[in-house]
């Protein structure tokens, strides 16, 4: 814990609810006549995680990309920290500078070590110096306990501890907010858990999340808001605890039940 | 050897498999050389008994003529080495060039896109035999003051680098557009641009998963540095036809021939090498 980017660990100071750290607002996305976002609103406040739970093709994937500027919306905007990202003349290099996202195929360069899958682009993106880089990736790798594994290459990691050094890669540029797309959904059972941890982690040290998830116990336990979707649409949202103890909707109650089992 | 490997004693059935195994080896060594044996004077034995033989055999492989033909030979070869070097290394930049010109994307480049898109469908498209014509007769027939009396070499050499550049640019797209989208889309969403992701990311892996094709390639290019001999640059093959000339014998010919062959096999080696260390990495069973 010794050599940490010291912003990163240190804790958000309360939130400031007049000012959302990303909003979306009217999101929709067609591909062709199909309508995988109907318009959506969202908020995130500096420091929360925020859950995006429902079925495969609710559109929660594609909520992320679109946030990233990955895919181009149809309708609707989307602002980071007050400014609007989604107007057409938007250098989207400097949107994602800011935005962090994690796959849910870990997406590791394969040709890089591990340290250097994290140098890259705090290097030729930030402009860091190689030593000033590698400083800071050991201290994350140091931090989730692969500090040995730094000059390994990525085939020959577990599929936990690819995951967990693709999110530091993406959190060590320190984002605004760090997207995760799904990032246990490809993992063993057993290598689920330190994901998890990790991300428990970074939400003590005041990493702004949106997470999409299948992991219903782990959204009630460590986000803050829970947004459920269903084909397109905003279902049912609110505050974790009481989304998971007093699901208002049908079709939420339903969902829960049937992943329940 | 480890302290598990050590104390391992092998089952009965593991010690009947090794048997089995190691008598079948045995067997398949003796076969495949019964095989060649019998093979070879088969072939041995029909090309000498061929009516024509004696007269091939005393001029195409006469001893005392490729004695006196050698070192006139050799010293051709050597300026094939010279324009595979030189070629290879032309081929290389101009084709790796010519794939990344396909790649760009910004409206300026427009033309360039055109330009190589062009090129590649023109020179792999005519036989190098035409574009050693056009260059080596071609460009002198300019009659460009500044570029002075340009040597035979060069101009094949300039001729090889057009038509291989071609084939190389195509086998470098190949290995760009193989690079799994997710590997740009990481490095796009880390924040780096488009350019970059293409130096950084997409580049890198893509020339590695490349060469053994590209070893390919190379050797093909290896035995046509010959054809520079058509433009008049005394090369190996020239050489020999020079002694031919004066022997009355063809055979310089074979042993240019057999030169080229010489200096193919290690570069066909190291291709092998390098596929099987790809084929490896893919991790298929081992008993395959």
């Amino acid at each position: 814990m010794s050599n940490l980017n010291a912003d990163a660990l240190r804790p958000e100071p309360t939130i400031d609810w007049n000012n959302p750290r990303l909003r979306v607002s009217g999101l929709r996305k067609h591909y062709d006549q199909k309508v995988v976002l109907g318009g959506v609103d969202l908020e995130i406040y500096p420091g929360q995680i925020v859950a995006l739970i429902g079925s495969s093709g609710s559109g929660k994937s594609t909520m992320l990309r679109c946030i990233n500027l990955i895919e181009e919306i149809s309708d609707g905007q989307i602002w980071l920290e007050g400014k609007d990202i989604s107007v057409a003349n938007i250098d989207q290099d400097e949107v994602r500078r800011e935005i962090g996202m994690v796959f849910q195929s870990y997406n590791l360069f394969a040709h890089l070590s591990i340290l250097d899958n994290i140098t890259l682009a705090l290097r030729h993106v930030q402009g860091k110096s190689k030593a000033d880089a590698e400083q800071i990736a050991l201290g994350w790798l140091d931090r989730i306990g692969l500090a040995d594994k730094a000059g390994s290459f990525p085939d020959k990691l577990s599929g936990g501890q690819q995951q967990r050094t693709a999110i530091i890669r993406a959190v060590a540029l320190n984002p605004k907010v760090l997207l995760l797309d799904e990032v246990t959904s490809a993992l063993d059972p057993e290598l689920v858990g330190e994901v998890l941890e990790l991300i428990r982690d970074l939400k003590a040290s005041g990493t702004t999340i949106i997470m999409a998830t299948h992991e219903l116990t782990f959204a009630r336990d460590v986000s803050d808001w829970v947004v459920f979707l269903d084909q397109g649409v905003v279902a049912e949202e609110g505050e974790a605890a009481d989304f998971f103890a007093n699901p208002k909707q049908e079709r939420t109650r339903e969902f829960l039940t049937r992943l329940k089992r | 050897m480890s302290k598990a490997f050590a104390a391992f004693e092998p089952s009965p059935a593991e010690v009947e498999r090794t048997r089995i195994r190691t008598a079948k080896r045995r067997r398949s060594v003796l076969v495949s050389l019964v095989s060649t044996v019998i093979f070879a004077v088969a072939a041995g034995f029909g090309l000498v008994s061929t009516p024509g033989w004696n007269r091939v055999a005393s001029s195409f492989f006469d001893l005392s003529t490729a004695i006196d033909a050698w070192p006139r030979v050799l010293d051709g070869l050597w300026l094939n080495l010279r324009v595979l070097v030189f070629a290879a290394v032309g081929v290389l930049i101009f084709g790796m060039l010519l794939a990344i010109m396909r790649t760009l994307r910004s409206p300026v480049f427009f033309p360039l896109r055109v330009f190589a898109r062009g090129y590649v469908d023109f020179f792999r498209g005519l036989p190098l035999i035409i574009v050693l014509y056009l260059v080596g007769f071609g460009i002198p027939g300019l009659r460009l003051e500044w570029l002075g009396r340009v040597p035979a070499e060069v101009l094949g050499t300039v001729a090889l680098i057009l038509t291989y550049s071609a084939y190389v640019a195509e086998v470098f797209r190949a290995g760009i557009e193989s690079i799994h989208p997710s590997q740009r889309l990481a490095a796009r969403s880390l924040g780096l641009s488009y350019a970059q992701t293409m130096r950084l990311v997409v580049l890198p892996q893509a020339v590695r998963r490349v060469a053994p094709p590209l070893m390919n390639d190379f050797v093909s290019l290896q035995k046509d540095v010959g054809l520079i001999s058509i433009l008049g640059a005394v090369d190996a093959v020239r050489a020999a036809q020079i002694e031919v000339a004066k022997s009355a014998n063809f055979t310089p010919y074979v042993v240019a021939g057999l030169l080229f062959v010489l200096l193919a096999i290690p570069s066909v080696r190291f291709a092998d090498h390098i596929a099987s260390k790809y084929a490896k990495r893919e991790q298929a069973g081992s008993a395959l």
